[in-house]
């Protein structure tokens, strides 16, 4: 058993760690997520130059042959800082995919531009009405003389505003769930975009007989794939997770320290501190759970149980440390200027993204009949 | 990154799991699995047993029966325990005073103690505690005053846990009370409670049972080499003894058991629509205990497996403080569902109330001091902000 980085993995850490913290502080942060985009392009390049946008893929497809460990790792780093480039949208989950279910030729065509940070990828697949776990596609796929067409309704879609290309799930005419690529300027497509609270961007994408490239040559059910992609991205923010509750609590220890009322810094008051100590502890739990995880992943394990008790309990901790946070940092914590209030809308977001807390549970309550004693 | 255990550990576990489930007798397996008390006998038997397969004292050093093991096995050794309900080694004797006397004790002490300790023929009690000083430790007023080749002792101890089975007690007596600092004038004696002067008053608690007692030495005369160590150096090796308690607590093998014996109680507990585990509140409330257990079990096998550089891992103060809130939430979780044949206490056979049912109010009632003793969970609490938080 070995719960540590290995050097090389603690070296793309430190390397995604100062590269983040070189590009973003609050002030830096609040601007780019003000502008149009709502991330930068710039760093985004410095992403690519340093490899951390091809980690992912197979060395073949332009990639770095990366695993699941290294992932969280980046992504936790991610979370730390808060930074805004869509990696987990825009590369990891959909490129996920391309990965997994494309052709060598559309591996080839696709994979090294996204690698390189030129392409923009998104993955479209809930739909107004349905959540997760029960992620019914209504979206149709269907066949006439010149190949495949696409219509329905794709909300919310993660960075989907700004995707280039975007991976469509739809359901087809013989059953099951097969994939498409969709080109974001394609006649048919109708993009409406918006910032999501947590100051990410997020759109509705209208698909009208839009014409559309099977994932993988002929169309057949990824439902598998799809599952597993979702593990995958769990696993991912979660780490994500990890790394915006340890700033979160930094940023509470700090405030403790230095803020003085009643002529003593708060850090003397046992009310506060002792509450502190629970964040930690809270901390510690959803950091075991996540490298759980990541580590079951790592390992070819994508079993939605390990998944749902991570996000149960990353659910909880994030509510925890969140909530805490903020009233332990009093009135300063609800402002836009101060970063902590930002930490906690991440943190609520990722709650909200592929399960909550309360649907993970309800994977976790069905299954007690099916052992006696509980074990990971 | 690697979450399983190497083949030798696999290997070492297996064997472990065997000698635990064919050489300690069944009966005392069962009464431990489901709750039930144990007789003096069976705590020396089941120590006994382990004592003759080398298994009591692993912490110890090798020369006195302990075992070179990695914290991995070490961690496996008392998981398997715990999960094949196995009584653990007696606290005092194999986690508290025997590390002690082997780190801090003559070569005359280590001699007379040790092997008696771990075989469980001296059963230790532990003298700490006093009617002024809890949390607070150090304000303790027990004196020890030398005369000749003896102390002479006087004072009160309490919460003495299970004197009334002791052969010895080991206490914490005031030696300097002049001491510039109050933990400077602090001593450990060793003290036969056959001396004439110590006397034991059983404290009867809450859940109707004894377990603890208050122990008075009234001019207790104990011979000068029954000192641990040197004099007034008691409060480092109580902090010594005090951290090896801490991590044993955690009990997630334990707590393990008891949810699933929990479980099988639920099954048969009839609702309107079916049995209490198909209860949805109840499932989630289930489901949260046992994922809250997973999750300490993974940050106690990040301590375990995690990097030796002699700094003790912070995470490892998580350990006592979430191990004894879900040992509590385990036996809340019994006497809720036992439900209204909770109230029946002692009652017998003869009524329909079952005998498990009838214990879960008692020890529901008694598990409230896991979170008071061993360092009260505030006392945790204050550990991790200033050590770790820096508050």
């Amino acid at each position: 058993m070995d719960f540590e980085l290995d050097s090389e993995q603690q070296l793309l850490r430190d390397t995604t760690r100062d590269l983040l913290a070189r590009s973003y502080d609050a002030e830096k942060r609040n601007q780019v997520v003000a502008t149009d985009l709502g991330w930068s392009r710039e760093v985004w390049g410095k992403l690519a130059e340093v490899g951390l946008l091809a980690l992912a893929f197979d060395e073949e497809d332009g990639g770095m042959g990366a695993g699941a460990v290294e992932i969280s790792a980046v992504l936790t780093e991610v979370g730390r800082r808060l930074a805004p480039e869509p990696i987990l949208d825009c590369v990891l989950a959909p490129g996920g995919l391309i990965a997994d279910v494309g052709t060598v030729e559309q591996r080839g065509r696709i994979l090294p531009g996204v690698a390189e940070g030129t392409t923009l990828l998104a993955f479209a697949h809930q739909e107004p009405g349905s959540r997760w776990p029960a992620l019914d596609v209504s979206t149709k796929a269907g066949r006439d003389a010149q190949g495949w067409t696409l219509t329905g309704r794709k909300n919310p879609v993660g960075h989907g505003d700004c995707a280039d290309l975007i991976v469509v799930s739809a359901a087809l005419p013989d059953g099951g769930v097969g994939l498409f690529l969709v080109d974001a300027g394609a006649d048919g497509v109708r993009r409406h975009g918006y910032s999501t609270h947590d100051g990410l961007r997020g759109a509705q994408i209208d698909l009208d007989g839009v014409r559309a490239e099977p994932l993988g040559g002929e169309p057949v059910d990824t439902s598998a794939h799809i599952d597993a992609a979702t593990i995958r991205t769990q696993a991912a923010l979660c780490a994500e997770a990890v790394g915006a509750m340890e700033e979160a609590l930094r940023l509470t220890t700090e405030y403790l320290k230095t803020r003085k009322q009643f002529g003593v810094p708060l850090a003397k008051f046992q009310t506060l501190t002792q509450r502190a100590a629970d964040m930690y502890v809270s901390l510690e739990l959803a950091r075991s759970m996540n490298l759980y995880l990541t580590m079951s992943v790592a390992d070819g394990r994508l079993d939605p149980v390990v998944a749902a008790r991570a996000k149960v309990q990353i659910g909880r901790s994030a509510r925890h440390i969140g909530q805490e946070s903020i009233q332990m940092h009093g009135g300063i914590g609800l402002t836009d200027e101060y970063p902590v209030g930002h930490y906690v809308s991440r943190l609520t977001a990722i709650e909200h993204t592929l399960g909550g807390t309360a649907d993970h549970l309800q994977v976790l309550s069905s299954r007690l009949r099916d052992y006696s004693l509980v074990e990971f | 990154m690697n979450l399983a255990l190497s083949d030798e550990e696999l290997a070492f576990r297996d064997e472990l799991r065997t000698i635990y489930t064919t050489q300690i007798p069944a009966e005392i397996r069962e009464r431990i699995r489901t709750g039930a008390e144990l007789t003096r006998e069976d705590w020396v038997t089941s120590q006994r047993t382990l004592n003759a397969h080398g298994l009591a004292v692993p912490n110890w050093p090798v020369e006195w029966g302990g075992k070179d093991w990695t914290p991995t096995q070490r961690h496996i050794w008392l998981d398997e325990m715990q999960l094949a309900s196995v009584p653990e080694p007696l606290t005092f004797n194999a986690s508290m005073i025997g590390p002690v006397i082997a780190q801090f004790g003559s070569q005359e002490m280590k001699e007379r103690f040790l092997a008696p300790t771990a075989n469980l023929d001296i059963w230790w009690c532990q003298g700490f505690s006093e009617p002024e000083a809890g949390s607070d430790l150090a304000s303790l007023r027990t004196t020890a005053v030398r005369d000749g080749d003896e102390y002479v002792v006087n004072g009160q101890k309490t919460w003495t846990t299970l004197a009334q089975y002791a052969d010895w007690i080991f206490a914490l007596v005031r030696t300097d009370p002049d001491a510039p600092k109050k933990q400077a004038g602090i001593s450990m004696l060793l003290v036969d409670m056959q001396t004439p002067g110590v006397s034991v008053r059983p404290i009867k608690l809450i859940d109707g049972g004894y377990e603890v007692n208050e122990v008075f030495f009234s001019d207790v005369r104990v011979p000068a080499d029954q000192l641990v160590g040197e004099e007034n150096q008691g409060w480092s090796y109580a902090k010594f003894l005090l951290g090896n308690e801490r991590t044993g607590i955690t009990g997630v093998g334990r707590t393990k058991v008891r949810l699933a014996v929990a479980k099988e109680r639920a099954e048969q507990v009839r609702t309107a629509s079916g049995t209490l585990l198909d209860d949805p509140l109840f499932a989630a409330r289930f489901a949260e205990i046992e994922n809250e257990l997973i999750a300490l079990e993974l940050t106690q096998m990040r301590v375990v497996s995690g990097p030796v550089n002699g700094k003790p891992n912070p995470a490892s103060s998580v350990l006592k403080l979430r191990g004894s809130e879900l040992q509590q939430a385990a036996t809340e979780l019994l006497v809720d569902i036992a439900g209204p044949d909770s109230l029946p206490l002692r009652a017998g056979d003869d009524i329909a109330s079952p005998r498990w049912a009838q214990r879960s109010a008692p020890t529901y009632l008694n598990y409230r001091k896991v979170s008071i003793y061993g360092g009260s969970n505030e006392v945790q609490r204050s550990i991790i902000s200033s050590t770790i938080l820096g508050l």
